[in-house]
């Protein structure tokens, strides 16, 4: 294992002599996607003519299966199979292999048992895809209901501490409370979301003999291989796992569910390729979640601002059988200087679907609520929201001491006050009209975990000089692809054209997927890696061929650039050497583990978020005018996927605070919008002028390459500057999420 | 989706004739409502009948001074017609705000009248709803759903009428033209077209079975300022939760009742020489919010206010 020391020695990505390192590179897929030609798990051809599948969901929250009658449904018009809890093959138990916080689907398939309302309790394959929807329409159930728990302000009495973890502590924060002269003490309420991915889950299978083959719509290769591995019983060297493209995950596809299992089972038994896919109720109801969180927030300060106490307690929920901890509460350990902290999770459980991770789980619930506090205490204290900040900045990792590796926290604010105009904001809130709106300015800070996971990658080149990386990576619509060629080529010194990627495929090299925005570090860490190891052969290939004009030269003193293998002015293309000396190509890979004294320092990425509001007096109608952000995370691998990644995060900010968010019928245990016409998120005409810049940064703790994520800390933290720029604008104080017209009018004179 | 069949009639007598006879017949427009609830199961119709392409597609001028919108305009056409957007604002603002882009391209004058309510039980056929299984009790009462009805709901549907367009046309005095079988044409206002729910919430107009709509005609239009505005929870692409269309001394309201809302108290406070706030508190004073949907009460009083304000209704009175 290495340490953080052998990684700050330059490196080609460092040197970036081909320049691609940073540049704004089209996507590698992009033209396939908006082309329609990028076949999607459900569009991939099976080798022979499929059946489609279709699910049936429970309209009970919690109960029994007490009857399932398909007599109907099986002699319909080209049905195949109909199953229910009473005749779904037997599947194993899930859990062995598997990381328990994220991977845990349904389990099994159609049970009897019913946990949540919209759990599938019956599957129809038919020749057709209407042919087993008009039979699923067929099979009649009964249920024996029993009483849920569906409501999570009702059962905030019940929340527990989650298994295993313990509230964090420093210093004595009640007494420090208790004695502070300005106090703050508010909860705030951030909204249960939905992932709403535009691609809904779905499954292609087939078998070959005893092996089979699922293209299917999954955030991680291989821990979709092993689930399915261990449902089917058996071994997953005969699982082959494919996801070449995916249409949005945000976490919600971090696991494998029943179109997958139900594919793979209803493939073996018809000895025929079949297809499932979620319809749109399905991705509400039958996948997971964001859920609610209930943040108490405390702060106690000194008249000049210091804080000298600090608690963030976050309750939270999540279905009764899978436990989850949305860990609000986790980035405030990291943020603002305060002698005496608290920290803590409590966990109701609920017979809802299950909650799981979304989009910077932990932050984007999490920063909703301390930094509308600090919003609240600068105007409490007069003053400035920036003031306060700077004030509390800290020098070291606040909970743990540990230095941090790199922390621009304040130079983007202050750069951000800059650009925006932020001397321009009235510290008074409900002073500004623009015609009838009234308009006000609010920012916030953004902090967000670095993390850096095992993975490998492989790479060959060629005899005609074409380089392939392989990799069970995914890109889910982020940009993977893109960033790896350019990584390889780089790291090659070749042109970006004689880069492949190809990705998705559990014959591949694992890596562990997408999210956690450890994706680019991790898989490009690999990736790196795996070239540098590419070059160390080619060195040695060239230096020891006869016929190469770098023959007898020292394997050390070999550069790469323009395609060319060289020492001193003797060179000759890579394409040229590999033909003759090495026709079969070569072939090696690289792996990634985290330096040994990588936790030593605390490793984040960080931002600020500045936005203008306007507020309707009429109607409580919120409307983003203007929002900037900047952020630090690293060295950046390619300008316009990060940009996108960061507005992108912005904009999902946005969302949250105004527009997005899911309620649970108390008497069905159902969610109120099912389909996107009722689900809101932000149109375009939400998202007026919204821009974002990167900071100057290498963070050589990190990982070699000195890159950090870059996918979730913009929404970290977005949408508390909407809600403190709501305040400025009117004078309401809403402290849940999100602030739709309705609250926002409730709370206006 | 249920299985169906498909076909193109070239004339409206044929069309008006396979409706009539063939059982769970029905037209079908742009689509963009029908298609979505098919694929749900909610509608099952056995034969389609594509009236979209019918020769029904024309905005003329009457006689008397206004327009008749063939039945088969699209939204995005009619929004467009310079003549609508210099006589009827209200009407291009109505439509433009909305669906989307797209929707509107394939949505039609009469397909937007017929549209059916986005009460969220509705679309969850796990659910009991009056309105597609008449006598199986209404989910939304007891529910959680806030874009309900404050006036003229009843103990069967609390639901709303969704249809920015026809809140403007009711404020125009808008009429619909029908023909039916036989080739018999009828008038109807449009004030009277949709139905309160009372204890049959499936039957939403007072259209006949295998009627077909063949045109709006729109009056003159009156003298006065005209606004149509909108209050959603984004700013575009969302049903209203409350909505407000002045014509001249005429004001409706929609998202408030199971049909457009036309605010006949206010009307006639206003022309009594009430002030625009009183005006609303005239036409709210019969409201009866359910608790969920409270908020509307404000909503319209502000949003009702500053229209009226802003055409200046009333003054001079
Ligand atoms: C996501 C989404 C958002 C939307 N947002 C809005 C919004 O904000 N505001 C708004 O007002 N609307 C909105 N709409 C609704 C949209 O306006 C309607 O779907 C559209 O107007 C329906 O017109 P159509 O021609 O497609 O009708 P169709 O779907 O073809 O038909 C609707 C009904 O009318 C009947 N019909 C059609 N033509 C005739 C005729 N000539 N005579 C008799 N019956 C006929 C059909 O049988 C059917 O019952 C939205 C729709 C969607 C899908
Ligand atoms: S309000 Fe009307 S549409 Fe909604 S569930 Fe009740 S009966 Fe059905």
């Amino acid at each position: 294992m290495s340490s953080v020391k052998d990684w700050a020695a330059p490196t080609p990505i460092s040197e970036n002599r081909g320049g691609l390192i940073g540049k704004g590179v089209d996507r590698y897929e992009g033209r396939l996607k908006v082309t329609g030609s990028a076949p999607f798990a459900y569009e991939v051809e099976a080798p022979s003519p499929p059946a489609y599948g279709v699910l049936i969901a429970s309209p009970i929250a919690k109960g029994t299966v007490t009857l399932a009658d398909i007599s109907e449904a099986r002699v319909a018009p080209g049905v195949l199979l109909v199953w229910t809890p009473h005749n779904v093959p037997a599947q194993g138990e899930r859990g062995a292999k598997i990381n328990p916080r994220s991977q845990r689907g349904s389990n099994p398939a159609l049970a009897e048992r019913i946990e949540h309302f919209g759990q599938h309790v019956g599957f129809v394959v038919a020749d057709t895809l209407e042919n087993a929807k008009a039979a699923a329409a067929l099979v009649r159930f009964d249920y024996a209901a029993e009483p849920a728990d569906l409501i999570f302000e009702d059962n905030l009495d019940a929340a527990d501490q989650p298994e295993g973890e313990e509230d964090v502590r420093v210093g004595d924060f009640e007494a420090a409370f208790a004695g502070a002269p300005v106090r703050l003490d508010e909860t705030y309420v951030s909204p249960l979301q939905n992932h709403a991915q535009m691609e809904p889950c779905a499954t292609t299978a087939w078998w070959d003999g005893d092996n089979v083959t699922v293209h299917t719509s999954i955030q991680m290769v291989k821990g979709g291989q092993h689930t399915l591995a261990e449902t089917l019983m058996i071994p997953s060297t005969q699982v082959r796992l494919v996801t070449r493209y995916i249409g949005g995950g945000f976490g919600g596809k971090g696991q494998a569910y029943d179109d997958l299992t139900l594919a793979a089972l209803a493939a073996r038994e018809l000895g025929q390729p079949v297809k499932v896919a979620y319809t749109r109720q399905q991705m509400f109801q039958a996948t997971i979640h964001r859920p609610a969180v209930h943040m108490r927030v405390r702060l106690g300060a000194q008249a000049d601002g210091r804080l000298d106490a600090f608690a963030l307690e976050a309750v939270t929920h999540c279905r009764r059988e899978t436990p989850f901890t949305e860990h609000a509460a986790n980035f405030a350990r990291s943020l603002y200087a305060a002698p005496n902290r608290l920290t803590g999770h409590r966990l109701v459980k609920l017979d809802i679907p299950a909650a799981g991770p979304m989009r910077a789980p932990g932050e984007a619930s999490g920063m909703l609520s301390l930094e509308c506090a600090m919003d609240e205490l600068a105007e409490q204290l007069g003053l400035d929201p920036i003031e306060l900040r700077l004030r509390n900045e800290p020098e070291t990792d606040p909970e743990t001491g540990k230095p941090f590796s790199t922390r621009q926290l304040v130079r983007c604010m202050t750069e951000g006050a800059q650009r925006f105009g932020w001397d321009r904001r009235h510290p008074k809130p409900g002073q500004v009209r623009d015609g009838r709106w009234l308009v006000g300015l609010g920012m916030a800070a953004a902090i967000r975990g670095n993390f850096l996971l095992p993975a490998k990658a492989g790479v060959r080149i060629d005899a005609d000089g074409t380089i392939t990386l392989r990799q069970g990576m995914t890109d889910i619509g982020t940009g993977t692809y893109t960033i790896l060629a350019q990584i390889t080529a780089e790291t090659l010194g070749v042109p970006l054209a004689q880069v492949k990627v190809e990705l998705g495929d559990s014959d591949f090299p694992p890596a562990p997927g997408s999210g956690g925005q450890f994706g680019a570090a991790t898989a490009g860490s690999a990736a790196f890696a795996a070239g540098m190891n590419l070059r160390t052969a080619l060195a040695e290939l060239a230096t020891g061929d006869p016929n190469s004009p770098l023959y007898g030269d020292d394997p050390e003193l070999v550069t790469f650039g323009g395609g060319h293998i060289a020492v001193d002015n003797r060179a000759e293309p890579l394409d040229r050497l590999v033909a003759r000396a090495a026709p079969d190509g070569i072939y090696v890979e690289g792996s990634i583990t985290p330096a040994a004294d990588a936790r030593d320092y605390s490793q984040h990425t960080y931002g600020a978020h500045f936005a203008e509001v306007g507020v309707d007096p009429d109607t409580g109608e919120v409307r983003l005018r203007r929002m900037f952000g900047v952020f630090a995370a690293g060295r950046i691998l390619n300008a316009k996927t990060a940009m996108s990644q960061i507005t992108g995060g912005m904009i999902w900010g946005v969302g949250t605070a105004l527009h997005e968010y899911n309620a649970v019928d108390p008497r069905y245990g159902s969610f109120i919008a099912q389909d996107l016409a009722g689900y809101h998120v932000p149109a375009h005409a939400d998202i007026a002028d919204l821009s974002a810049m990167f900071l100057d940064e290498v963070d050589d703790k990190a990982n070699p390459m000195g890159i950090k994520g870059v996918g979730e800390l913009g929404i970290a933290g977005a949408g508390a500057a909407i809600a403190n720029a709501v305040y400025n604008a009117c004078g309401a104080r809403i402290r849940q999420y999100p602030l739709t017209p309705e609250k926002v009018l409730a709370a206006l004179p | 989706m249920k299985a169906f069949t498909y076909e193109r009639p070239g004339d409206v007598a044929t069309a008006l004739a396979l409706v009539a006879e063939i059982p769970g017949a029905r037209f079908l427009a742009g689509g963009t409502n029908l298609v979505d609830l098919m694929k749900l199961r909610i509608e099952q119709p056995t034969h389609l009948v594509d009236v979209s392409r019918l020769p029904l597609a024309e905005i003329e001028d009457t006689p008397e001074g206004g327009l008749r919108l063939g039945a088969m305009t699209t939204n995005s056409q009619v929004a467009a017609d310079a003549r609508v957007r210099a006589r009827y604002p209200a009407l291009a603002q109505a439509i433009l705000s909305g669906a989307s882009g797209q929707l509107r391209n394939k949505a039609t004058t009469a397909g937007n009248l017929l549209q059916r309510t986005r009460c969220p039980y509705f679309y969850d056929t796990s659910k009991p709803c009056n309105k597609r299984a008449p006598g199986a009790g209404c989910a939304a009462i007891g529910g959680i759903s806030s874009n309900t009805a404050i006036f003229g709901a009843s103990d069967a549907c609390i639901a709303t009428h969704p249809s920015d367009m026809a809140v403007a046309l009711t404020a125009l005095d808008a009429k619909v033209e029908t023909q039916s079988g036989a080739g018999e044409a009828r008038v109807l206002a449009l004030e009277g077209f949709h139905r309160l729910p009372g204890d049959t919430p499936h039957v939403e107009t007072e259209l006949r079975p295998a009627e077909m709509i063949t045109a709006v005609v729109l009056p003159p239009p009156p003298p006065g300022g005209q606004i149509y505005r909108k209050a959603r929870e984004r700013a575009s692409y969302a049903f209203a939760i409350g909505s407000v269309a002045v014509a001249g001394g005429r004001v409706a309201l929609g998202a408030v009742a199971h049909k457009p809302w036309r605010a006949e108290a206010a009307e006639l406070a206003l022309e009594q020489g009430a002030s625009p706030a009183e005006a609303m508190d005239a036409e709210l004073r019969a409201a009866r919010p359910d608790g969920h949907n409270d908020y509307k009460l404000k909503l319209m009083a502000r949003l009702g206010a500053a229209c009226l304000t802003t055409t200046g209704a009333g003054d001079g009175q």
